[in-house]
């Protein structure tokens, strides 16, 4: 039997720096590795022995891409364990600028990160080169919700207008009066994109996977929901560690979650459309069915689409949010510290980002746990290129190596959130 | 100078209209990461009032969108190409590519030098654009510099606050 080796050293285009192992022998997949370097617990310790204010701030660094999903998991837990609600139109104002973090999130990846894979392009560079049209629009959408990220936020990476409880400072109607002209442009050029990436060529590739997804009855979950999944699971947020685990593997310092009666679970736009698509608008509803999706999608190449018809639904739900906006009295609701433990969950770009507390009676963080959405999809990933090589193992190593990556980039992995530092190892034997 | 802007805008709060602008980028939770925002946060003291200093985190939109309307830009950050630590690179992105390895460190998966490349393939790199990059050596999580990186960070805030002094020279 002929033996091969293929080693790649950058794992181009997902968030941070990425790293894959497989290793064949001929053509048949003995392992498949995502390798993940990073000593995993900082941010938790670092947190210890902080004020329960401190992780709506802290926590935000995580990530640049994705500050406002930490931001709000950590202020849900915190409010939780005080007892406060946050309603009305500081939880419409939350939910709005979770829809600026989706379009431009959503953005980055669909347009220069994922789109180069399947019109043949090795980076948006190239991309920019042939059809800079395409990249202007795509920056342009993404400069929108930067835009309300800036206004909402105080800045887009990093924002530091929230805090638990609510906000420190909340616009006025006039004040969110200009976004609407650019979000209606948005929501067009969101259409424009759904129709864009539904021509792309897909692979045909499903397996039966289980999503796990926020729920909410009156709509598409972002901020709030219990969690559900196509396989019985229907559970408060507070049960997460119940029912989910996350375990050290001997290749990879991140944690990998699964669920204990069953095991790897899928995160992220897949899951929250297919578990969702009831709650979508009906735009949104009809540009997923006129790119070809039903109700749900299985097959992860198809998240470029899907993370394009959610595009469309932030930037509708962006303008329905500002078009009923009332200033409300407060910027913020008052908050105590109470000793106990709390619990945050909310859908992240890449997929639900859970965070739990406990805090003593001066507000004294004494525990801090934090699970991002890759490392929850990180065996999912590992199955899928696993189940991908073999498909496709008569391929010649290059041809391969990029199927591969794309296979990872299905999942927009936010690696710099669970870890930092990885490389691509494709190795036969 | 352009009459009209708003100069001596100091705060985080980004302004994209100003014409000479230095931006820290980095993390300033991964150790040698933060070196440029740190140049940054020193800059936002000694730079001329006129020059915007603005903290970033390398979001290459974000990059774009102010070199969109820049004259001058003088950018910061720590990179990794196996120098010794502390070693100050400077690359002007008018005089060619940028080399891609030196900017593995990017939390984003567009970093700064496909940032600029990709602002080369829109036609919108600003006039001039340098980039002063300090070789860093743990990009670890975590806070505090490498000693041989914190050591040359005052050497690397001269020569930054001579290249704003030299733009701002041009621009007049």
């Amino acid at each position: 039997m002929k033996n091969r080796t293929i080693k790649v050293d950058a794992l181009a285009r997902v968030e941070g720096e990425g790293g894959l192992y497989v290793k064949m022998r001929g053509d048949t997949v003995v392992d498949v590795k995502l390798r993940i370097y990073e000593p995993p617990r900082f941010f938790e310790a670092f947190l210890r022995g902080r004020d329960f204010r401190e992780p709506v701030d802290i926590t935000a660094r995580i990530c640049g891409i994705c500050p406002i999903a930490y931001q709000m998991s950590a202020a849900q837990a915190m409010e939780r364990i005080c007892r406060v609600k946050v309603e009305g139109q500081l939880r419409a104002l939350r939910r709005l600028i979770y829809c600026g973090e989706w379009i431009e999130s959503h953005a980055l990846h669909v347009y220069l990160l994922h789109a180069p894979d399947f019109l043949g392009y090795e980076s948006a560079i190239h991309l920019a080169q042939d059809h800079p049209d395409i990249v202007k629009r795509a920056l342009e959408l993404k400069k929108i919700g930067n835009e309300l990220m800036i206004l909402l936020g105080g800045r887009e990476v990093h924002p530091i207008n929230l805090r638990v409880g609510g906000f420190y400072w909340v616009p006025t109607r006039k004040d969110l009066e200009p976004l609407v002209e650019k979000l209606k442009w948005a929501r067009e050029a969101a259409l424009e994109t759904v129709r864009l990436v539904a021509t792309f060529p897909f692979p045909d590739f499903e397996q039966d996977y289980e999503f796990v997804a926020l729920r909410h009855p009156d709509e598409y979950a972002i901020t709030e929901g219990r969690l559900v999944s196509n396989k019985g699971l229907d559970i408060d947020i507070s049960e997460y560690d119940e029912h989910f685990v996350e375990e050290h593997a001997q290749h990879s310092t991140s944690l990998r979650s699964h669920i204990k009666e069953r095991g790897a679970y899928f995160v992220g736009p897949l899951a929250r459309y297919s578990l969702n698509f009831d709650k979508l608008s009906p735009l949104a509803q009809q540009a997923a069915r006129e790119a070809g999706l039903g109700p749900v999608c299985r097959n992860p190449f198809k998240s470029i689409i899907v993370r394009s018809v959610e595009t469309v639904y932030a930037c509708e739900e962006a303008l329905r949010i500002i078009e009923e906006y009332e200033m409300p009295d407060k910027p913020a609701v008052e908050v105590q510290p109470r000793a106990g433990t709390g619990f945050g969950c909310t859908e992240a770009p890449r997929g639900i980002l859970y965070h739990r507390y406990t805090i003593d009676i001066d507000g004294i963080i004494l525990d801090a746990k934090i699970v991002a959405p890759t490392s929850q999809n990180q065996e999912i990933i590992e199955s899928d290129v696993d189940y991908f090589v073999r498909q496709n193992a008569t391929l010649p190593d290059d041809k391969l190596t990029w199927l591969c990556e794309q296979a990872i980039r299905n999942y927009d992995p936010c690696i710099s959130c669970s870890c930092h530092f990885l490389r691509l190892h494709i190795e036969r034997e | 100078m352009n009459d009209g802007e708003t100069l001596g805008d100091r705060t985080s709060a980004e302004k994209t209209t100003a014409r000479v602008v230095v931006i820290g980028v980095g993390n300033l939770y991964r150790r040698d990461d933060a070196a440029g925002l740190l140049v940054a946060q020193r800059l936002r003291q000694e730079a001329p009032g006129h020059v915007t200093v603005m903290e970033l985190e390398g979001e290459p939109t974000a990059l774009l969108e102010v070199w969109k309307d820049a004259r001058a830009v003088v950018l910061i950050d720590a990179v990794f190409s196996g120098a010794e630590a502390g070693t100050i690179h400077r690359l002007d992105a008018q005089a060619g590519a940028i080399p891609q390895e030196l900017f593995r460190y990017s939390t984003h998966a567009v970093s700064v030098a496909e940032a600029i490349e990709l602002a080369r393939a829109l036609g919108q790199l600003p006039p001039k654009l340098v980039v002063y990059g300090i070789e860093g050596k743990d990009f670890s999580a975590g806070v505090g510099l490498s000693p041989e990186v914190e050591g040359r960070l005052a050497e690397l805030t001269e020569r930054v606050l001579q290249e704003l002094l030299d733009a701002t020279e041009a621009e007049a």
